[in-house]
């Protein structure tokens, strides 16, 4: 087992124990700082993938950004543990259960996929800005442009729900 | 790694994702999970990414996280709209929408 590995396996289990606990705490900042926790792992994953750009990205914007938007939520709502609401048990249990029959069906369909299973190249710079810059504003400058008119809309729904009548 | 273990690790994140979605009632949590769920979808993009040395997916990565930032600014607006209604972000007290 050599460093690469070591370190896939460390991060897989944290994403995962973090994912766990986003489900399963009650708390729900417990469960934002569970997720957060998540996304560093991904992005410790993106790392190993040569995705130095998008590690970058998703620690801005989903650690950074999204989740400070749902901590100030549960902040002004007073969110706890106590008045939480849980589902009955019997609920929950049907939750666990439809959920991990999903996982056992995914698992079997892509468990027969045919790909070579050679080691992921560990040298291609597909993942740096430069790169990454280059097919955006050339192949991909008209979703580029269509997402910031989706940005400004956004904007302009989220003052216009959120403010008071 | 072999991409497998890419692939049975968003596996796992995802139904982590889709049980949270069942089991919860608060509504914030559930958007956490759907977060969840984009997430895992992000790393096999990018395990596929590596896999076939193209950087395509990456683009692809770079719009949901545009997708998913804009869909939360809405969502979060919409369920403090909703809180301030109904003062809860339980689901089930959403049954009300439909009277």
């Amino acid at each position: 087992m050599n460093l690469h590995q070591l370190v896939f396996w460390i991060l897989s289990v944290i994403a995962i124990g973090g994912a766990l606990g986003v489900i399963l705490s009650r708390n729900p900042v417990a469960s934002v700082l569970f997720l957060i926790v998540t996304f560093f792992a991904v992005s410790g994953h993106y790392i190993l993938l040569n995705a130095q750009f998008l590690a970058i990205v998703n620690i801005i914007v989903y650690a950074g950004a999204i989740m400070v938007l749902f901590l100030y939520v549960i902040m002004l709502m007073n969110l706890n543990g106590d008045v939480e609401p849980q589902k009955s048990k019997l609920l929950q249990f049907a939750g666990i259960i439809s959920g991990g029959i999903l996982f056992l069906v995914l698992l079997a369909a892509f468990k027969t996929t045919q790909l070579s299973t050679t080691p992921i190249n560990a040298s291609t710079s597909i993942g740096l800005i430069s790169e990454l810059g280059q097919v955006l504003f050339t192949r991909f400058v008209f979703p580029f442009e269509i997402s910031s008119i989706l940005f400004l809309s956004a904007m302009v729904g989220a003052v216009v729900i959120g403010k008071k009548d | 790694m072999p991409i497998q273990y890419y692939i049975f690790l968003s596996l796992a994140l995802f139904s982590i994702g889709v049980m949270g979605t069942m089991m919860r009632r608060n509504a914030i949590i559930i958007f956490m999970c759907i977060e969840l769920m984009l997430n895992a979808v992000n790393l096999l993009m990018v395990a596929f990414s590596n896999y076939w040395e193209n950087s395509n997916a990456q683009i692809f990565v770079f719009f949901i996280m545009v997708v998913a930032a804009a869909e939360v600014a809405v969502g979060l607006a919409i369920i403090t709209l909703v809180y301030r209604k109904v003062n809860s972000v339980d689901i089930n007290i959403l049954n009300r929408l439909k009277n």
